[in-house]
């Protein structure tokens, strides 16, 4: 062990009040800070979830005036030809189309989707979130969402007549095979939602598709590969749209809430440093005596600054550790016990190991930088001031 | 010249910028290797402010400092940090152990500041100077928690122990019942003979001046008295 760090220690271990006392403010401060750290990242986490989990991230939409793309399958490979293709977590094709349903009284506007239920099934869902019947099978047959079933008395195995633009004197028939509630309200009460085949066939655009939708990995990079797909199928009658456009005013309230997060973490370090460079800084005094004779005894300057530093190092890592055993204990009893009736916690916490880590390097390093101004007072010190005033 | 280890040449010693205060006047000194010098004074003579400078503590205003041939006013205060290390130990008035430590780390901390793993040798040492001060059965304890005079022969085993040519002290048994001055005073003198040891007390107290080789008096910065002092102990 090297000298200074052993005297650091000793100091530390014979001043043991001021130590715990310095340790307990650190600790409360990276306690702090990994609890609201985490709690906001939580809660961010979990309403971005909430609102592009079950939803398009990237949308691919035709620029053609019958707006179309026309064959969606090539397009999809071109795509996965990019360098963002390990980016994508799921791609597929949309058919879409308004539609009229028509009843024997009154008619009621949807949006009929049909989609390749394979991949499609990883971002909305369909599959787990079916309440009643089952998922389409045959063509035709198509799932409607618990909304419109209850505003229209339909139930499965009932036949319903729908009526497709521009065409709107052919209505065709569907056979509802199921019934399903995801989290989107829209979705419950107005789409009608079957196979790609299906809406192909509804619309008369065989071998086509409205749209080709994607999730990625990093939900905050849409914009990012968006734009780089966009450059990378140049020349395509194409345009990419991502959800951070249309959902600008969710990204500054996650922003603003992110910004007051920083803030907050940031005043709890400075307050933290303040108080270790304060406590140390008087312990430069109450230790002078000891310095002058280390000095005396021919210690150099830089070594007499270290054990400051060292000081700080010590302090800040029995902080960081017992701040982030802290921290975690708060965030796990706010998700034991602040719970929803169903037993959920209100809000999901994700464990983030790095910020955790970065939290304790950043108390550590705070108590470090802060324990320099002691450091260099005590690397000052004249020892003839000490051993004359003994 | 060889058996010279310390030597003053014209040192001043001036105090302030604004109002000077000159502590030392043209002071020439030289000291002999393995004497035993008491240096003696009233208070304000600059006996205090010798030491300091003999011991690279402070810098002379001018004049020239050798030590074991060492001009050490030309030396920056790293240097001067291991001159103090190597060349110098110090025993005080106030015996100055580290409370945080043992009285035997307390002895072996000169040697750590260069090594933080003592060679056995350094290890034998720090016990043989421990027993020979008296010291074996407190060895392990707190400094805190031995006496006075304990403190204090630990102090002087601690200036001992990286084996430096000089060793200053300041008003070594200042603070000591006349027992234990006496037993610190026999401690110095047979260390002096048994490893060479030059030693410059400061002191104020006669009967410890008159114990030594060679008085030296201070008054108002300047030598009064210097003389040898022929004695069998």
């Amino acid at each position: 062990m090297r000298l200074a760090l052993k005297i650091a220690w000793r100091f530390l271990k014979e001043s043991r009040g001021q130590s715990l006392l310095i340790i307990s403010a650190i600790t409360i401060g990276v306690s702090v800070q990994i609890f609201i750290g985490l709690l906001i990242q939580g809660l961010q986490l979990n309403l971005v979830d909430q609102t592009i989990g079950n939803a398009s991230q990237i949308t691919v939409r035709s620029t053609r005036d019958d707006d179309v793309i026309v064959s969606p399958q090539t397009m999809i490979e071109k795509i996965k030809e990019t360098e963002y293709a390990n980016e994508i977590t799921s791609i597929f094709p949309v058919s879409e189309t308004p539609g009229i349903v028509r009843l024997e009284k009154r008619d009621f506007s949807s949006f009929i989707r049909g989609f390749d239920f394979d991949e499609a099934n990883k971002v909305y869902e369909f599959a787990q979130n079916i309440v009643e019947g089952e998922m389409p099978k045959e063509t035709n047959e198509v799932i409607i969402g618990t909304d419109m079933a209850k505003e229209l008395s339909l139930k499965v195995g009932d036949e319903i007549s729908v009526v497709i633009p521009p065409v709107v004197i052919f209505p065709k028939t569907v056979k509802i095979s199921g019934i399903f509630k995801l989290g989107l309200g829209t979705a419950n009460r107005s789409w009608i939602i079957s196979d790609i085949k299906t809406v192909q066939n509804l619309t008369n655009k065989p071998n086509t598709s409205s749209s080709i939708e994607m999730q990625i990995q990093e939900p905050f990079e849409a914009d990012v590969i968006a734009s780089g797909i966009q450059n990378a199928l140049k020349g395509e009658e194409i345009k990419i749209l991502n959800w951070k456009i249309e959902n600008e005013d969710l990204l500054s309230a996650l922003d603003g809430q992110s910004i007051s997060s920083i803030m907050i973490q940031i005043f709890v370090i400075i307050s933290v440093s303040l108080a270790i460079a304060s406590v140390l800084a008087i312990s430069v005094v109450q230790k002078s005596k000891q310095l002058g004779i280390l000095k005396a005894m021919g210690i150099k300057n830089s070594m007499a600054g270290q054990i400051f530093i060292y000081e700080g190092l010590i302090l800040g890592v029995f902080g960081a550790i017992l701040g982030t055993i802290l921290g975690v204990g708060l965030i796990w009893m706010f998700t034991t016990f602040a719970v929803n009736p169903d037993g959920t916690p209100v809000v999901p916490v994700y464990v983030n190991y790095g910020f955790i880590l970065l939290s304790m390097g950043i108390a550590v390093a705070s108590a470090v930088i802060s324990a320099t101004i002691p450091g260099r007072r005590s690397a000052k010190l004249s020892p003839i001031e000490v051993i004359r005033n003994g | 010249m060889d058996n010279t280890v310390l030597q003053l040449e014209k040192v001043n010693k001036i105090y302030g910028t604004v109002v000077k205060t000159q502590a030392l006047f043209d002071l020439d000194l030289e000291f002999e290797r393995g004497s035993f010098n008491a240096i003696i004074g009233q208070s304000g003579s600059g006996k205090s402010t010798l030491l300091n400078i003999i011991g690279a503590l402070d810098n002379p205003t001018s004049g020239k400092v050798v030590i074991d041939g060492i001009d050490i006013t030309k030396k920056n205060q790293k240097e001067l940090s291991t001159i103090r290390n190597k060349t110098i130990g110090f025993i005080f008035q106030f015996h100055y152990l580290l409370p945080e430590f043992t009285a035997y780390e307390n002895v072996l901390m000169p040697y750590w500041m260069n090594n933080m793993n003592p060679p056995n040798e350094i290890i034998d040492k720090a016990n043989y100077l421990m027993e020979k001060m008296g010291l074996k059965d407190v060895k392990d304890k707190p400094s805190t928690n031995i006496s006075g005079g304990q403190q204090q022969r630990t102090a002087i085993a601690r200036s001992l122990i990286n084996n430096p040519p000089i060793v200053l002290a300041d008003e070594p048994t200042g603070n000591l019942d006349s027992e234990n001055t006496q037993t610190v005073y026999y401690l110095l003198r047979e260390i002096n003979k048994e490893f060479k040891t030059t030693f410059i007390l400061v002191t104020h107290d006669q009967r410890v001046a008159q114990m030594a080789d060679r008085i030296i008096e201070l008054k108002d910065g300047k030598i009064k008295m210097d003389v040898n002092n022929f004695i069998e102990v």
